[in-house]
């Protein structure tokens, strides 16, 4: 069986990145292909590095509070490209905009304090095109 | 002259300094010596300062409560700012959002769905003029959080001081203006190493000469500490920071003792008690001993570091949120045991969102339990000459030495060049995503617990707490407002400003703080200088690595 490949991203101007390192490692370590796409990217840009890549699943780091506007053009500009790759989300989304995320388009949210086996597992049930069982979101 | 004693040096020098009419005592009455310890040893406010920088630290004056603040447009934080000083903060720090320090518009593309976000936006003088409005800048120290654009922020905050009656060399503040920590750590760059540099010497240079109260750079290890360094990489990576800041000074031929006594420090208090006052305590005597031996320092305030400090925002969580302001004590003590001059604690809900008003005001209500009710602050260095923490002080400062030694061979004898090699090279980078990793598989392990993350998990299910939202209709307003500024200024006084920005930026030795504070009166916006900038500088892009 190949490994699952997943793109871990930074979109916009959040230069906060030892949530996607440390995910990054943990994906690696638990298996996964991981691509890095660096920091500063647009929509257009993490959704044509899913493409190029062929991966199964993307994960986006979130710290800035820009989640609500920059997480659905992801899925929108991916939606663009005739692309249905699953979009999770991570970092500071406080609980009550993770329903909103969903609706457009989120496959699941992972807040802060998940641990290294729910990142993977949220991880790896959206990349076979599954809804996670539960909300996977850590928050109380 | 007969050298006296420490203790008799130490009595003579707290003699002479003024000190708060309050009873130093406990709360059953037992009278307090200013600091406890041997005579002949070493006293706050002597070298090297490993007590204190003050031989009568917090009897003369507690430190510093600065909440840092900012949001939404300027009117908003202005507003929040204003809050702050009637609340008993006596000073004033200011977030940017993260478009504003990128440099950016808020009408750029790429600052879609950030504008006051993070932080206030600020796009032009008219901005900042609505940001400290009936706020007077020669009575209140402010301190601005901005790296890459700092030339920029700092030479439009000069311009509306000037335009409020407000002289520059009246000015009191901060201004962050460290470039080095992030490539290594924060991650907000814009020009490449070298040339980010010569903007800092320009500033370092312009406030040395005319700026006098002003402290030109604050070397921050904070961000270091939270992108997931150890307690020692982040005592070192910062020490060695300004190490080549004091380097690209003399280079630039500024004497030591003209421009390092206005040099401060930033760094963290993460939850680690003893740890973190260990790391205050070998960072000043780090300092006195490097700025004394190695770059030849006499004056006393060159060799004196002298510190603000925050509370860990890593260490907070999501869930349970409220166990966070006891995280936030613990911390803040470690602080004011260490000897900080100024302290920001983070509120209760900060990992979720901005603080509400609410919980600022209780992080606030925070520091001032330990200042006036704790009786904390009335002898200094209180645990200097514990067994334990003198050890952990010299266990601290060996390691930093080893990090030294590194960089000063990347830099072949230059602190500076070893800085700029690191980070070229993604040795700080790598060290630091190392630590944060081997942190989290501790805590994956359950080798490190965090109270309702890992372990006591009851009471993660109780009812949300409320916080702040930030809609969009800021980002909406700050787009018109910046629009209605480019529609009244006069193009031509922009095209003309910038235009002798462009040019004096080809010339290297050419000091771009004039040009800048002419640029800024003109209304040219952060955008568009930092674009010319980058016309002549280019644009620094790290490689992506896991």
């Amino acid at each position: 069986m190949t490994a699952t490949r997943v793109l871990v991203a930074k979109v916009g101007l959040d230069g906060h990145d030892r949530g996607v390192k440390v995910v990054a490692r943990l994906l690696r370590d638990a298996g996964f292909e991981v691509i890095y796409t660096g920091l500063f990217q647009t929509p257009d840009t993490v959704a044509a590095a899913a493409v190029d890549e062929d991966v199964d699943v993307i994960g986006l780091s979130m710290l800035s509070g820009a989640h609500m506007t920059l997480a659905p053009l992801v899925v929108e500009a991916l939606r663009a490209r005739g692309c249905d790759v699953p979009v999770v989300v991570g970092g500071i989304v406080p609980p009550q905009d993770v329903s909103d995320l969903e609706a457009a388009g989120i496959a699941a949210v992972l807040g802060p304090g998940a641990s290294a086996d729910e990142v993977v597992e949220t991880i790896a049930t959206a990349a076979r095109g599954e809804r996670p069982h539960r909300e996977a979101t850590p928050h109380r | 002259m007969m050298s006296m004693n420490p203790r008799a040096e130490w009595k003579k020098a707290f003699d002479e300094s003024r000190v708060r009419t309050e009873r130093f005592q406990t709360m059953s009455g037992i009278p307090l010596e200013p600091v406890y310890g041997p005579e002949d040893g070493e006293h706050p406010g002597q070298f090297p300062y490993t007590r204190g920088p003050y031989a009568s630290m917090y009897r003369s004056k507690l430190w510093t409560m600065r909440m840092f603040a900012g949001f939404g447009t300027a009117i908003d934080t202005n507003q929040r700012f204003k809050d702050i000083i009637r609340a008993g903060g006596d000073g004033l720090s200011t977030a940017f959002d993260m478009p504003t320090l990128l440099g950016l518009d808020s009408d750029d593309p790429m600052s879609l769905g950030e504008v006051g976000r993070c932080g206030v936006a600020i796009d032009t003088l008219a901005d900042m003029r609505d940001l400290f409005a009936d706020i007077d800048l020669g009575d209140i120290t402010t301190s601005m959080t901005i790296n890459s654009p700092a030339a920029v922020v700092l030479a439009m905050f000069v311009a509306q001081a000037e335009s409020a009656g407000v002289p520059r060399a009246r000015l009191g503040g901060t201004l962050q203006n460290d470039i080095l920590k992030e490539y290594q750590a924060q991650k907000e760059f814009v020009f490449p190493p070298r040339q980010s540099m010569r903007l800092v010497r320009d500033t370092m240079a312009f406030t040395a000469t005319e700026m006098p109260r002003w402290h030109s750079i604050s070397i921050s290890g904070y961000h270091i500490r939270e992108a997931g360094s150890t307690a020692a990489e982040e005592l070192a990576f910062t020490l060695g920071n300004g190490f080549a800041y004091v380097e690209l000074a003399r280079q630039a031929g500024l004497p030591v003792d003209a421009f390092a006594p206005r040099l401060s420090f930033f760094f963290n208090a993460h939850i680690d008690f003893f740890e973190e006052i260990a790391k205050y305590r070998a960072a000043r005597r780090i300092w006195a001993r490097w700025m004394r031996d190695r770059y030849g320092a006499t004056s006393e305030r060159s060799m004196q570091l002298r510190f603000h400090t925050q509370t860990a925002g890593v260490s907070l969580t999501a869930q349970q949120p409220e166990v966070n302001i006891v995280r936030t004590a613990i911390e803040a003590l470690a602080g004011v045991l260490g000897g900080t001059q100024s302290l920001h604690t983070n509120s209760m809900d900060e990992a979720l969102a901005l603080p509400t008003e609410k919980a600022a005001r209780i992080a606030l209500r925070t520091q001032q339990v330990i200042a006036y009710e704790t009786n904390a602050a009335h002898v200094a260095d209180p645990l200097g000459g514990s067994y334990f923490v003198e050890e952990l002080t010299d266990e601290m400062e060996r390691r930093a030495e080893e990090i030294f030694s590194r960089i000063d061979e990347m830099g072949q004898g230059s602190m500076l060049e070893g800085c700029i090699t690191g980070i070229e090279e993604n040795w700080f980078q790598g060290r630091i995503a190392d630590s944060a990793y081997e942190l989290e598989r501790a805590f994956n392990a359950g080798e490190r617990i965090v109270v309702g993350v890992n372990k006591f998990l009851e009471g993660n299910d109780d009812d949300d707490l409320e916080i702040l939202r930030i809609t969009n209709e800021d980002e909406k307003k700050q787009r018109e407002r910046l629009a209605r500024v480019k529609q009244d200024r006069d193009d031509g006084a922009v095209a003309d400003a910038l235009d002798r920005l462009a040019k004096e930026a080809i010339e290297p030795e050419v000091n771009l703080m004039p040009a800048l504070i002419d640029a800024s009166r003109a209304y040219a916006t952060v955008g568009e200088m930092m674009n010319t900038m980058a016309g002549v500088f280019g644009r620094h892009v790290e490689v992506p690595t896991i």
